[in-house]
């Protein structure tokens, strides 16, 4: 083999289509995420009979195994895909709107505005409801749009691109000043409503029914296709601004969208769940480290393992311990913080 | 006629109405079809937005850009993209893209939004790759390649949006001397061979002096001269450029003018 030959050789060997490519990760990732999500409802502290769950001729009041089935469990799993497909692929796109690794859906101050939010609905039980729309959820997206709202005013200015480390700064910042709020509200209020608002921090799937999930879920399908019409772009984007702007991409408008599409997901994820950590950094950087960094392959990839990756918390926290279940956000915390300093040990 | 800059003015910030410090007063020039045209000038004098407004990634305060025959302004960014394209100084992407990778981001202003990219777009960013000299990288990871290799690649992404206009902004600053004058052949073979026409701003006098056939002279905002190299690279322009004395004189065995500074001039 000539030089010239092995040089052709070598790139016809990097170039595998991304058509094949996006197709074995769909097919790859997709089985994941339905296998995980089929057989998680099978498994807890009571063991089920599938053939009696889906039997109708016995009444639904007297079938325990479909009660477990339908009203306990299969929501709580539909809720964990949910959640966790939106909390890791929202981490892919901040990641790259911010070009920067560390960033996760949380870095932006969406998530302690919602915390706030359920916070001060729990200590004040303010009744405030929407259609199907309970309380605490409401007054949790209130709080995420608000301060999404707020540190977007900061960073933007018209007709120029987001300053992103004012973006960084001010999201950061907003976290601090709410979790101090928090702390203050948390600190005046009663004995039941502090553990119920710190219940609330931990992060919980039982959300209580399908009602809170086909709330949630309108808006973070606009946040999915948002996500997939600038996948691209994130490619071009994160490369540097001014590259992105002279390979064609309207550099602030695809950064408004991405900000917003991902607060979007964020604050629906937040408000059916609960600020649950981790997700949205590890599954990103995990991913990335098996599918390659291009962002039409990371975002399918990562939606598709965050929602079987908080599926697994989430089997883990209800079992580990059976009867007591512990919150989702200590399992992903305890698996996620040490596999994280794992991965950057091993980088550097 | 390709790029034609009519009375341009730009000042920071680029938005909003107080206007701090004007970087470029009153700047006209034409870049002529298949033209090496050198931008040169002291560090702050507009270089790099001369280049920036030049590929529509700025616009301009004042004046206006045309570029064959239609004004920037009213090209959207994807059609410009289409024919000019921009290698910036130094390239930090944020993720790890292998160099195929990088190079195929080139083709971003040819693809709908949906769109991958397929076989021809494919061809292109290999021919892009073998044009300058890159085949055998690409499959590596951008960031483990060194300086040289690094800007070959980004003029190779560029190469890739099939330019009629290339912008470079120092492409030799941070390389040694092989490397540049590696980048300096491949420029020269890329202008002659494809008939790309390019603007190159550089501080090396002796790059500019060897491979482009005209020059712009930028000081304080205005354009201080612009014309073929022979007759713009003289002592006296060097010496309101910089205000530094030199010797210029042409160079037998390179055949181009050769710049040796002698002193500061206050």
């Amino acid at each position: 083999m000539t030089v010239g030959e092995s040089a052709m050789h070598r790139v016809s060997m990097g170039v595998r289509p991304i058509r094949t490519r996006l197709a074995v990760t769909l097919v790859a990732y997709g089985a994941l995420a339905l296998v995980t999500c089929l057989l998680a409802p099978l498994v807890g502290s009571t063991t089920i009979s599938l053939s009696r769950a889906f039997d109708r001729s016995i009444p639904f009041a007297n079938n325990v195994d479909a009660q477990i089935f339908f009203v306990a469990r299969l929501p709580r799993v539909m809720a964990g895909a949910l959640v966790g497909a939106a909390f890791a692929s929202a981490g892919v796109v901040l990641q790259a709107l911010l070009r920067n690794p560390l960033a996760t859906p949380f870095t932006l101050g969406v998530s302690a505005g919602a915390a706030l939010g359920a916070i001060l609905s729990i200590t004040f039980g303010a009744a405030l409801t929407l259609g199907p729309l309970l309380p605490v959820p409401l007054a949790s997206f209130a709080g995420a749009f608000c301060s999404a709202a707020i540190v977007y005013a900061i960073a933007t200015r018209p007709g120029r691109p987001i300053s992103t480390s004012v973006l960084l700064l001010a999201g950061v910042t907003l976290n601090s000043f709410f979790s101090a709020l928090i702390l203050f509200v948390q600190y005046m209020g009663e004995f039941a409503e502090t553990y119920r608002g710190l219940r609330w921090l931990m992060g919980d799937l039982d959300v209580g029914g399908f009602g809170p999930i086909l709330s949630a879920l309108p808006l973070i399908v606009i946040a999915f296709v948002i996500f997939a019409l600038l996948s691209s772009s994130l490619n071009v984007l994160s490369v540097g601004t001014d590259t992105a702007a002279s390979r064609g991409v309207n550099v602030a408008r695809t950064q408004r969208l991405a900000f917003v599409s991902a607060a979007l997901a964020t604050g629906a994820a937040v408000s059916l769940a609960g600020p649950i950590g981790f997700v949205g950094i590890v599954v990103p950087h995990l991913v990335r480290l098996m599918t390659g960094v291009d962002h039409r392959i990371v975002l399918p990839a990562a939606a598709l393992f965050g929602a079987a990756f908080l599926v697994a918390c989430d089997l883990v926290a209800r079992t580990v311990l059976t009867p007591v279940e512990i919150p989702v956000g200590v399992v992903t915390a305890m698996l996620g913080g040490p596999f994280f300093l794992w991965l950057l040990i091993r980088k550097s | 006629m390709t790029l034609q800059v009519e009375r341009v003015a730009f000042g920071y910030p680029p938005t909003g109405k107080a206007t701090q410090s004007f970087s470029l007063v009153d700047v006209s020039l034409s870049i002529q079809r298949g033209s090496l045209t050198g931008l040169l000038g002291p560090n702050g004098c507009g270089k790099t937005t001369l280049l920036k407004l030049m590929a529509g990634v700025l616009r301009p305060h004042k004046g206006s850009i045309g570029l064959n025959g239609r004004l920037l302004a009213g090209i959207s960014r994807r059609a410009l993209a289409k024919q000019v394209a921009v290698v910036p100084q130094e390239t930090h992407p944020a993720f790890d893209y292998s160099v195929l990778e990088m190079v195929l981001m080139g083709r971003h202003p040819h693809l709908g939004a949906f769109q991958l990219e397929g076989p021809e777009d494919i061809a292109i960013a290999q021919d892009s790759l073998a044009a300058t000299g890159t085949s055998h990288l690409a499959s590596r990871p951008y960031m483990t390649l060194s300086g040289g290799e690094k800007q070959r690649v980004v003029i190779a992404g560029a190469l890739a949006q099939v330019p009629d206009v290339l912008l470079l902004d120092e492409p030799t600053a941070s390389l040694d001397l092989a490397y540049q004058m590696e980048v300096a052949s491949l420029l020269r073979r890329l202008n002659r061979d494809r008939g790309v026409s390019m603007v190159l701003a550089t501080h090396d006098l002796n790059l500019a002096a060897s491979v482009c056939d005209s020059l712009v002279l930028v000081r304080a905002g205005r354009v201080l001269a612009h014309g073929p190299t022979s007759e713009v690279l003289t002592v006296d322009m060097i010496r309101q450029l910089y205000g530094v004395e030199a010797d210029v004189r042409f160079h037998e065995t390179s055949g181009h003018l050769t710049v040796v500074p002698i002193r500061h001039v206050p």
